[in-house]
């Protein structure tokens, strides 16, 4: 029981995670229709700017999180900017071009890093939160995931609050009609990206003090993000958000039960039968042709 | 005027495989062992190109190109089965495996298509991965040998070299001959007009599985080749990181044409070697490649001779394009 417990409160924490790095996979496919496969590499360069400068070079934390969303959203307009936005008409040679970024990226890391074994970043936040005796959350994990629902609910109110957030969404939907509407495709597709890339850099420098940094980190990440976004249903950020939280459970058990290899290989079948039962994933609507 | 054409063509052929037959004689040991497995991806990419003559970019090709690999290595670690045997039922064991996933995969069509092959060949690889029996986990399997037939030994490079490319040859002149059949002619039909094709009664779904099935035999066999050679079978050798050297080859080099992945897969594997001396930084020198490549030249490596071609004033302006 206190092993159920204290799963799903891991679960839960593990979902923020997962539902940061997803949404912003979901608004980037949404809005321009490319699959960005360098995604994983973004949250990569976040948690290599921690590293960088807070474990490296002493600055404290909280201003590194904020750089660390600077950079990676630098780098998310340049690539909407230079690679996206020339190759919007043919969406696989967005996906080429996030690849070789993905490269490029990994590449970097390894410049800067070295290569050697896993980088760790010290936890900023020591101690542990202990529940009814037997819950125990290192403070760490309590920050992150504050600050992770925090990230969501901006994007939340931005989204159905705002101006911008209803042209985004309008463009999601249909990208003539919006246009035709008077509103700027080209901005619109910065911001969203802009958007994806800061929140992919603030889940990157927030995962940084919880797990092993190296290159090729990216990779788990992609494959997690790529189950979230079919579970919940592509084009849906409720249900990325959903499906992030229920997939992180899921993934938490079977961990803790079976081993991580067979809690992804899980993860994996049960994306392709959401996809063949419904491919609109659980909160999906149809996306139009 | 037919006929010249057809003589031209032939003549460039006798020569490019005279060519190919003298090559290892004036190679260092090293581009022995590369000239191998250049030859073994010319046929990857071959197969792959059947797959995604019906629009549809899957990204499982290298596992299935792995389903090959280890079931020659399996058969020849548990029953020590020759060759001969291990490269066909290779290419079987992969043909059925797609068959079996065309049922849940072609359900989906493009993103989804994409993102459910790739869920799919990854829950695959990760199985080798998890299960020391009978795959050998992350470690893989070790000690597949090539044949030795009286005082040959295929062991050598350049032996071995022949049979590869007696086999691939074979191979490329099947797919060549299936892709300018009927059901090469139908798989085009349903790229560009599915609806059109659907409605005088061509079943996309049979034939789009058929081309998954074909595409994944013959990189079955590609496999198959290369462990034979190579000895070693990791999972890691056909993740996600030989599935985009897939792609980057048949993107870089063109999918209109049949010729297109081939030339993509020979100039990128000699660029690939000549910046080996970066080091490290290779891959970003790719990246980089295959992004400007993108950019510039969206129709692939292919479409630079009918340009230069056409600004000689000899070629016609044909195109391998959509009908409008």
């Amino acid at each position: 029981m206190e092993l159920i417990l204290q799963s799903i409160v891991n679960g839960l924490i593990q979902g923020g995670f997962f539902a940061l790095f997803a949404v912003g996979l979901v608004l980037i496919f949404g809005v321009m229709g490319v699959v960005n496969f360098a995604h994983g590499e973004l949250v990569m360069v976040g948690a290599y700017t921690v590293w960088v400068l807070h474990a490296q070079n002493g600055v404290p934390f909280i201003p590194v999180v904020m750089i660390a969303i600077i950079v990676v959203t630098a780098i998310g307009l340049l690539m909407e900017r230079f690679l996206f936005r020339p190759t919007c008409n043919d969406p696989l040679a967005g996906l080429i071009c996030s690849i070789g970024i993905l490269f490029i990226l990994q590449v970097l890391a390894t410049v800067v890093g070295g290569d050697g074994p896993s980088k760790q970043v010290p936890p900023p936040y020591h101690g542990t939160l202990v529940l009814f005796d037997f819950l125990h959350v290192p403070y760490q994990r309590v920050f992150s995931f504050f600050i992770s629902a925090a990230g969501l609910g901006t994007l939340w109110y931005f989204l159905t609050r705002t101006k911008f957030g209803w042209a985004l969404r309008a463009v999601a939907q249909d990208r003539e009609a919006s246009a035709l509407q008077g509103i700027n495709i080209n901005r619109i597709s910065m911001i969203a990206i802009g958007v994806g890339a800061a929140l992919a850099g603030l889940a990157g420098a927030l995962m940084a003090p919880l797990a092993n940094i190296n290159p090729h980190m990216g990779h788990n990440v992609i494959i997690t993000a790529f189950i979230v976004t079919i579970v919940g249903g592509v084009g849906s950020l409720s249900g990325a958000v959903m499906a992030a939280v229920i997939y992180a459970m899921f993934h938490t058990f079977i961990t803790v039960y079976f081993g991580g290899v067979i809690a992804t290989i899980c993860g994996l079948l049960l994306m392709v039968v959401v996809l063949i039962i419904k491919p609109t994933g659980i909160m999906g609507v149809k996306v139009s042709e | 005027m037919k006929i010249i054409i057809r003589l031209r063509k032939i003549i460039a052929l006798i020569i490019l495989l005279a060519g190919l037959i003298v090559l290892p004689h004036y190679l260092e040991f090293h581009y022995q062992d590369l000239l191998i497995f250049l030859i073994v991806n010319v046929l990857v990419v071959a197969s792959y190109r059947i797959v995604t003559l019906t629009g549809e970019w899957s990204l499982i090709h290298a596992v299935m190109m792995g389903v090959g690999a280890y079931t020659a290595a399996l058969l020849f670690k548990n029953y020590n089965a020759a060759m001969w045997f291990t490269l066909p039922l290779a290419g079987g064991a992969a043909a059925l495996t797609a068959a079996l996933l065309s049922f849940p995969l072609f359900r989906m069509t493009q993103f989804y298509f994409l993102i459910g092959s790739f869920a799919a060949g990854e829950a695959i690889r990760l199985t080798w991965m998890q299960f020391i029996f009978p795959f050998g986990g992350s470690g893989g399997l070790s000690g597949i040998e090539p044949p030795i037939i009286g005082s040959i030994d295929f062991m050598d490079p350049i032996p071995y070299y022949y049979l590869a490319l007696g086999v691939v040859l074979i191979c490329l002149f099947i797919l060549y001959r299936i892709e300018n059949s009927k059901i090469g002619m139908t798989l085009h039909a349903i790229h560009w007009k599915a609806p059109l094709a659907e409605s005088v009664g061509v079943d996309t779904w049979r034939y789009r599985a058929l081309a998954f099935i074909i595409g994944s035999f013959f990189v079955g066999i590609a496999g198959a080749l290369k462990i034979h050679y190579l000895g070693t079978i990791t999972p890691n050798q056909f993740g996600i990181g030989f599935m985009v050297f897939i792609l980057i080859w048949v993107i870089v080099g063109g999918y209109k044409t049949i010729y297109g992945p081939l030339i993509g897969v020979v100039v990128l594997t000699i660029f690939d070697e000549s910046v080996r001396g970066f080091g490290e930084l290779r891959p970003a020198i790719y990246g980089g490649v295959l992004i400007i490549s993108i950019l510039f030249l969206p129709l692939g490596l292919e479409s630079i001779y009918p340009k230069i071609l056409t600004w000689c004033g000899i070629g016609s302006n044909s195109s391998d394009g959509p009908p409008p």
